[in-house]
């Protein structure tokens, strides 16, 4: 065979070969790759929740609570008011907890705290926590995104 | 082009030592005869091997191995997950396909007396991992926790019951208790994706190890022939024929995947009857048919039933053993009783498939297998090329 042909008959061939094999490497990573990556679940919108009853925070003064996937807390103040936020620790998303002798909201992880309005008053939380609506009907608590 | 590859290359052997490596690859050759064709499902039974890792990787990422939300999360993989259909059905076919492979590889290695010495712990190793590939099969099929498996594993590991002495023993350590639960579940993943694979990993690299000890085996009536042996170079001529194979079988698996997407079924209800159509995986059935065709009764004080898995017990065990028993294939390569015991092995199961599926593809497809690379090296061998 002529040297003159055979060189373009072999960069064809390799050229075929490199773009099938491109192809076959897309086909097989691609599936792959989306597979990997977890589909978006819509959650159930929910902007009312049953958090508690009233005897519960008479007895107990604070609880957590479900708001869809996400911890939430509802508290009695020492003045009798209840008051409800989002318990995800706007640092970095621990739960917090009332803090009984402090009157205030605390988040472990990182010594982080809050007043009873939510606000930061020391340590690295960069946000206050998201406040809801507390509603009582009779002696349920229903908790209000606002 | 090539002073950087060549400057790349050197930078990696200076500290991989990838010349000592390279050595035994560059030094394998493959026989070439008109058997040549048989080679090649030993690979590809590796490749579906690696097939079967990595979606079996992937489905971990979304399965849940508990009776409350097995079903549901492959529910999820296949209807939620991007591509998940795709994953989940490749596994199933592959696994498949895979044990397809694997029987035909050691038919294969059997009719030609590839176990002679010195590949005699060759052939057992392989023998072992096909064992271990119906442990993946048996242990897999009840994953999904659908009503098909739930029932196929509870009639299974009853049957195992069966064994004299050890039977009760036996059921409560494949299930994990006296019933098939939630429990029977975590063990049988625990088998699949941990132990078999820890086990099978370690035996696989014995496995290659030794082929590549030994290299490719030359059936008996090829050497009785004589003249001068005809060889190709393992890299890359075989590797290369190997990796057109692999691209086919990949190609099949994803035609098959999209048409005939492996099914879920309905969730496993331990208070539910078992299902009209009940079976196990193909490759157990000739097992299940050969036990329906057993009366009830005793016969020497033992079931009649646990005589016959007795029976399929000690024939795996002499399979196992074939290369210490077959005297006269090492001495002079013809043992025409063992390939009469083979052929007639070989006849049973295929017949007992089928009449288990109450259908003829299973002989079809044994046909097709055992003619078409047969055909095909008689072709080769006749236009005088000999290169499957």
């Amino acid at each position: 065979m002529d040297d003159k042909k055979a060189l373009p008959r072999r960069g064809f061939v390799n050229g075929f070969l490199g773009v099938s094999l491109t192809a076959l490497a897309g086909a097989v990573f691609y599936p792959i790759m989306r597979f990997v990556s977890p589909p978006r679940i819509p959650e159930a919108v929910r902007d009312r929740v049953l958090a508690g009853t009233v005897s519960e925070l008479a007895q107990k003064k604070w609880k957590l609570f479900p708001f869809g996937a996400e911890p939430g807390i509802i508290l009695q103040t020492p003045s009798g008011d209840y008051k409800a936020f989002a318990a995800t620790c706007t640092h970095l998303e621990c739960t917090v907890q009332f803090h009984g002798e402090s009157k205030r909201l605390w988040c472990p992880c990182h010594n982080g705290w809050y007043d009873l309005g939510g606000r930061v008053v020391e340590g690295p939380p960069p946000a206050p926590l998201e406040a809801y609506t507390v509603e009582v009907d009779g002696e349920d608590l229903f908790v209000r995104k606002a | 082009m090539a002073a950087p590859r060549s400057t790349l290359w050197e930078w990696l052997d200076h500290r991989l030592g990838l010349t000592a490596l390279r050595k035994p690859v560059d030094e394998k050759h493959v026989p070439v005869h008109r058997h040549t064709l048989w080679y090649y499902f030993g690979g590809m039974t590796l490749f579906l091997f690696m097939v079967q890792v990595a979606t079996g990787i992937l489905l971990m990422l979304y399965y849940r191995p508990s009776a409350a939300e097995a079903y549901e999360s492959v529910q999820f993989i296949v209807t939620q997950v991007p591509f998940g259909w795709l994953v989940r059905s490749i596994h199933s076919w592959s696994a498949n396909l895979m044990i397809g492979a694997a029987f035909v590889h050691l038919f294969s290695v059997f009719f030609l007396k590839a176990y002679r010495p010195p590949r005699d712990l060759t052939w057992v190793s392989g023998f072992v991992l096909l064992a271990l590939a119906l442990g993946f099969g048996f242990s897999g099929y009840l994953l999904p926790w659908n009503e098909l498996a739930f029932f196929a594993t509870r009639v299974g590991t009853d049957i195992a019951g069966s064994v004299p002495l050890m039977g009760g023993f036996i059921v409560r350590f494949l299930r994990g208790g006296d019933h098939v639960t939630g429990g029977t579940l975590s063990r049988f993943y625990g088998w699949h994706v941990a132990i078999l694979p820890a086990i099978t990993t370690v035996l696989l690299l014995v496995h290659l190890l030794l082929i590549q000890r030994h290299g490719m085996s030359v059936p008996p009536s090829v050497e009785r022939r004589g003249g001068a042996r005809r060889q190709m170079p393992f890299v890359p001529d075989f590797l290369l024929r190997d990796l057109v194979g692999w691209t086919l079988a990949l190609g099949v698996l994803a035609a098959l995947a999209a048409l005939f997407p492996w099914e879920l079924g309905a969730k496993a209800d331990p208070f539910a009857p078992a299902p009209a159509d009940i079976r196990p995986e193909w490759y157990f059935m000739f097992m299940f048919q050969t036990l329906k065709f057993i009366p009830g009764g005793k016969f020497l004080g033992i079931e009649n039933e646990a005589l016959a898995i007795l029976g399929f017990g000690l024939a795996g065990l002499l399979a196992l053993l074939v290369p210490f028993l077959d005297r006269g294939a090492i001495r002079r390569g013809r043992s025409p009783l063992f390939t009469l015991a083979g052929a007639v092995a070989l006849v049973f199961m295929v017949v007992m498939t089928a009449v288990g599926y109450h259908a003829w593809w299973p002989v079809w497809s044994a046909v097709i297998i055992i003619l078409g690379p047969w055909a095909a090296g008689r072709w080769l061998a006749r236009r005088g090329e000999e290169t499957p």
